[in-house]
C-alpha cells in the first residue's frame, strides 16, 4: 500500500456538499440499489403471476402420476419427472400457489398483530406495556425456527398449523419496532397538541402517529417476506407443513433425498425458493435505502433525499 | 487509585474504589435474574405446548385398547399425575426438569435427557466451528465493505451477503453434499467419522479435540474433513448477517470524532482499524453474534438432518417428523436455554466493555 501523507477534505467528510454531485456516495448508492430493487421486484412479480396463472401455464397436472418415472430434464419434459411420474416443472410452478400466498398472509398478519400490540404498549405504557413486552421477550427467547418447529409439532403437521406456528414466532419483532417508534413520537409536540385539541387515543394513534411510523414497518415487512418463505418451506422440509401429494417446495426438496441420483428433483424447487427470496430481499433492501437513508449513509451531513 | 483489596467502608466505596466493581456486579445480577425468569418462562412455554397436544396422552402411551379400559386409564393418570390440576402438573414438570428428567422419547424409548447429552457435543462441534469462522469472515468483509463504501467492492459484498441470507439452508446442504461427495468424491460422506475410524476416547465429546488428546492424528484429520461441509453451510448463512451488521457498525464508528482524529493524525490504517474502529464497533458486533447464534442453532436443525450428523438438530428432525413430543420439547428447552445463556454472556460482556451500559441502568 502506498502511504498517503496528506488528508484531503474528501476523506474527512465524504458526503461533503463541496463534492460534485455525481461523486456523492448517496447518488452512487441509489444508482446501484435501485436497479437491484427493480430486478427483484420484476422477479417477484413474475412469481406472483405464476402463482395466479399456474393452472393455465402448467404443461401437466402437478398431481397426475401419468408420465415415465424419473426422466432427466430435457427428455420429454423441461425439468424432468419424479419417482411417481409427475412433471417437476408443473410441480414447481404449482408450488408458487402454496408458498407465496401463505407467506404474504403470514407477513400481513404478523405486521397487523405486532403493530397493534406494539402501538398499544408504546402509547399507553404502564402495566400494559410491561406485560406485552415481557411476552415478546419470552417469544424472542427462542430461536425462531426452533420455536416454530416445537409449536408446529404440538399442533400437528399441516400447512395451516405451520403458518400459525410461524405467526406466533414472527409478530414480536413488529411489536418491538412499533413500540419503539411510538414511544419516540408520543411526546412530540404535534402529537401532544392533537391530544390537547381533544383527539382520542385511537385518533391520535391513527391520524398523527401511524403515518409517521409506516416507513420502517414496511421496510421490515418487505425484508421479512423472504424470511417467511424460508421458514415455511423449512417447516415443510422437516415434515411439519405441507402433506403429500401437495406440491410444496420445501417438501419437494425433502422428498428428493429418497432419489439422490435424480438431482433435478431437489435442485429446481430449491432454486425456486432461492430466486423468490433473493428477489424480495433485494426489494426490501432498496426500500430501506429509499425510506431510511441513515442505514447506508453517514449521519452527519448526509443528504437527506 | 485505591486498592480494592482493603475494602473501604460503604460510603467511601460509592465515591472511589468500589465504583469500578459495584455497578457492574449490580448490572450482572440484574441480568442473571432476568435470564432466570426467562428460563422459567421457557419451561412454561414448553409445558403449555405439551399440554396443548390434541389427542389423549393415555392412548398415546398405552395404545387405544388399554386406554378404553377405565381402570387402566385411571391408574395411568394417577401414576403420571395426569389427574392433578394443571398448576400442580407444572410444578411436577419443573421438579422433573431440575432433576434432569425431560421425559422419555416415544421414538427412541430412551430418556430425552440422555439422548440430548449424547447429541450435544456433535452439535457444539459444528456450531463452534461455524460461529468462529463466520465472525472472522464477517468482521473482515464488513470492515472492508465499510471502508469501500459506495465502491464496487461494497456493492458486490452487499449482493453476496443478501444472497447468503436468501439461500434455503437445507437445500444448500443437499446441493453441496451431492456435488462434493456424491459426484466429485472430494468431501467425505455423512456422519462425524468415516466407517474405518473409531470414535476417540471421550473427554470433551468433541471428536477433533478428543482425538488430539489421544494423539490420533489421522482420526483428527478425518473428523475435520467431516466437519467441513456442515460448517461451511452454516457459515454461509451467518456470514451474510454478520457482514451487513459489521458494515453498519463500522460506518457509525468511522463517523465518530475519535476515529476521524486517529485517521487525521496519520495513523496507519491497520492501527486505526484494530485499535480504534473495531474496538468501538465491538458492542454492536457482539449483539449480532448473539443473534447469529440463534439462527445458527435453527440452521443446525435443518443442516444436520442432511448430513446425518448425530447432533441435536438431527434428533429434533427425527422427533419432529415422528411427532415425538417429549423429544421435540426437550430440544426446544435445551436450545432455548442455550440461546438465553449466550445472550446473557453477550450482555455481561457489554457491561465489561462499555461502562455506559452498566451505569445507565
Amino acid at each position: 500500500m502506498t502511504p498517503r501523507p496528506v488528508i484531503t477534505t474528501d476523506e474527512l467528510d465524504p458526503t461533503d456538499a463541496k463534492r460534485p454531485r455525481w461523486r456523492r456516495p448517496r447518488v452512487r448508492l441509489g444508482r446501484w440499489s435501485a436497479p437491484l430493487g427493480i430486478a427483484g421486484a420484476l422477479v417477484a412479480v413474475v412469481w406472483i403471476l405464476v402463482a395466479i396463472f399456474a393452472p393455465i401455464i402448467e404443461p401437466h397436472d402437478p398431481l397426475a402420476q401419468n408420465l415415465a418415472i424419473l426422466q432427466p430434464p430435457g427428455q420429454g419434459t423441461l425439468l424432468g419427472t419424479d419417482e411417481l411420474g409427475r412433471d417437476v416443472l408443473s410441480r414447481v410452478l404449482s408450488g408458487a400457489r402454496v408458498t407465496i400466498p401463505l407467506s404474504l398472509l403470514l407477513v400481513v398478519l404478523s405486521v397487523l398483530i405486532g403493530a397493534v400490540i406494539g402501538a398499544v404498549a408504546g402509547f399507553f405504557g404502564g402495566w400494559v406495556d410491561e406485560l406485552m413486552m415481557r411476552i415478546t421477550d419470552l417469544v424472542m427467547a427462542f430461536p425462531t425456527v426452533i420455536l416454530a418447529m416445537v409449536i408446529a409439532a404440538s399442533l400437528g403437521a399441516s400447512l395451516l398449523n405451520a403458518v400459525l406456528a410461524a405467526l406466533i414466532v414472527s409478530w414480536p419483532s413488529y411489536a418491538r419496532l412499533t413500540r419503539g417508534l411510538v414511544l419516540g413520537l408520543r411526546s412530540s409536540n404535534y402529537v401532544i397538541s392533537g391530544r390537547l385539541l381533544g383527539f382520542s387515543p385511537l385518533r391520535s394513534l391513527w391520524r398523527d402517529i401511524a403515518p409517521n411510523i409506516l416507513g420502517p414497518i414496511l421496510v421490515l415487512a418487505s425484508l421479512d417476506i423472504g424470511t417467511a418463505i424460508l421458514l415455511l418451506s423449512g417447516l415443510s422440509f422437516l415434515g411439519l407443513g405441507a402433506k403429500p401429494p401437495t406440491a410444496e417446495w420445501g417438501s419437494m426438496v425433502a422428498d428428493a433425498v429418497q432419489n439422490f441420483d435424480a438431482w433435478w428433483l431437489g435442485v429446481f424447487p430449491g432454486l425456486a425458493i432461492l430466486s423468490i427470496v433473493v428477489a424480495f430481499n433485494f426489494v426490501g433492501d432498496a426500500l430501506r435505502d429509499a425510506l431510511d437513508p441513515k442505514a447506508n449513509t453517514l449521519r452527519r451531513g448526509g443528504p437527506t433525499l | 487509585m485505591i486498592e480494592p483489596a482493603a475494602r473501604p467502608p460503604r460510603a467511601a466505596s460509592a465515591v472511589r474504589g468500589g465504583r469500578a466493581a459495584h455497578p457492574f456486579l449490580r448490572y450482572a445480577l440484574r441480568r442473571v435474574i432476568t435470564s432466570l425468569l426467562l428460563v422459567i418462562g421457557v419451561t412454561l412455554v414448553t409445558f403449555v405446548l405439551t399440554n396443548l397436544v390434541p389427542g389423549d396422552p393415555v392412548a398415546a402411551a398405552l395404545g387405544q385398547r388399554a386406554a378404553e379400559d377405565p381402570a387402566i386409564a385411571a391408574r395411568f393418570r394417577a401414576e403420571y399425575g395426569l389427574d392433578q390440576p394443571l398448576v400442580v402438573q407444572y410444578f411436577t414438570y419443573l421438579g422433573n426438569l431440575l432433576h434432569g428428567n425431560l421425559g422419555v422419547s416415544t421414538l427412541t424409548h430412551n430418556p430425552v435427557a440422555s439422548d440430548l447429552a449424547q447429541a450435544l457435543p456433535a452439535t457444539l462441534e459444528i456450531a463452534i466451528g461455524a460461529i468462529v469462522l463466520s465472525v472472522i469472515i464477517g468482521v473482515v468483509l464488513g470492515t472492508v465493505a465499510a471502508y469501500r463504501r459506495g465502491k464496487v467492492t461494497d456493492h458486490v459484498l452487499r449482493v453476496v451477503s443478501l444472497a447468503g441470507l436468501s439461500v434455503p439452508t437445507f437445500w444448500l446442504a443437499l446441493v453441496l453434499y451431492y456435488v462434493f461427495y456424491y459426484q466429485l468424491h472430494i468431501a467425505p460422506g455423512s456422519g462425524r467419522l468415516s466407517s474405518d475410524f473409531n470414535a476417540p476416547p471421550t473427554i470433551t465429546g468433541l471428536y477433533t479435540i478428543d482425538s488430539l488428546f489421544a494423539g490420533q492424528l489421522d482420526t483428527f484429520l478425518d473428523a475435520v474433513s467431516h466437519l467441513f461441509l456442515p460448517v461451511l453451510v452454516l457459515t454461509l448463512y451467518t456470514v451474510g448477517l454478520l457482514t451487513r451488521f459489521v458494515r453498519t457498525a463500522v460506518l457509525e464508528i468511522l463517523d465518530q470524532d475519535y476515529a476521524r482524529a486517529a485517521r487525521a493524525k496519520g495513523l496507519p490504517t491497520r492501527t486505526v482499524v484494530w485499535s480504534y474502529v473495531l474496538r468501538g464497533a465491538s458492542i454492536p458486533i457482539l449483539t449480532v453474534v448473539g443473534l447469529a447464534f440463534g439462527s445458527l442453532l435453527s440452521g443446525t436443525v435443518l443442516v444436520e438432518s442432511v448430513f446425518a450428523w448425530p447432533g441435536i438438530g438431527s434428533y429434533a428432525y427425527q422427533a419432529a417428523s415422528h411427532l415425538d413430543l417429549p423429544g421435540v420439547m426437550g430440544v426446544g428447552l435445551l436450545i432455548g436455554v442455550m440461546y438465553l445463556l449466550v445472550n446473557l454472556i453477550v450482555d455481561l460482556l457489554y457491561g465489561l466493555l462499555d461502562p455506559r451500559v452498566r451505569l445507565a441502568s
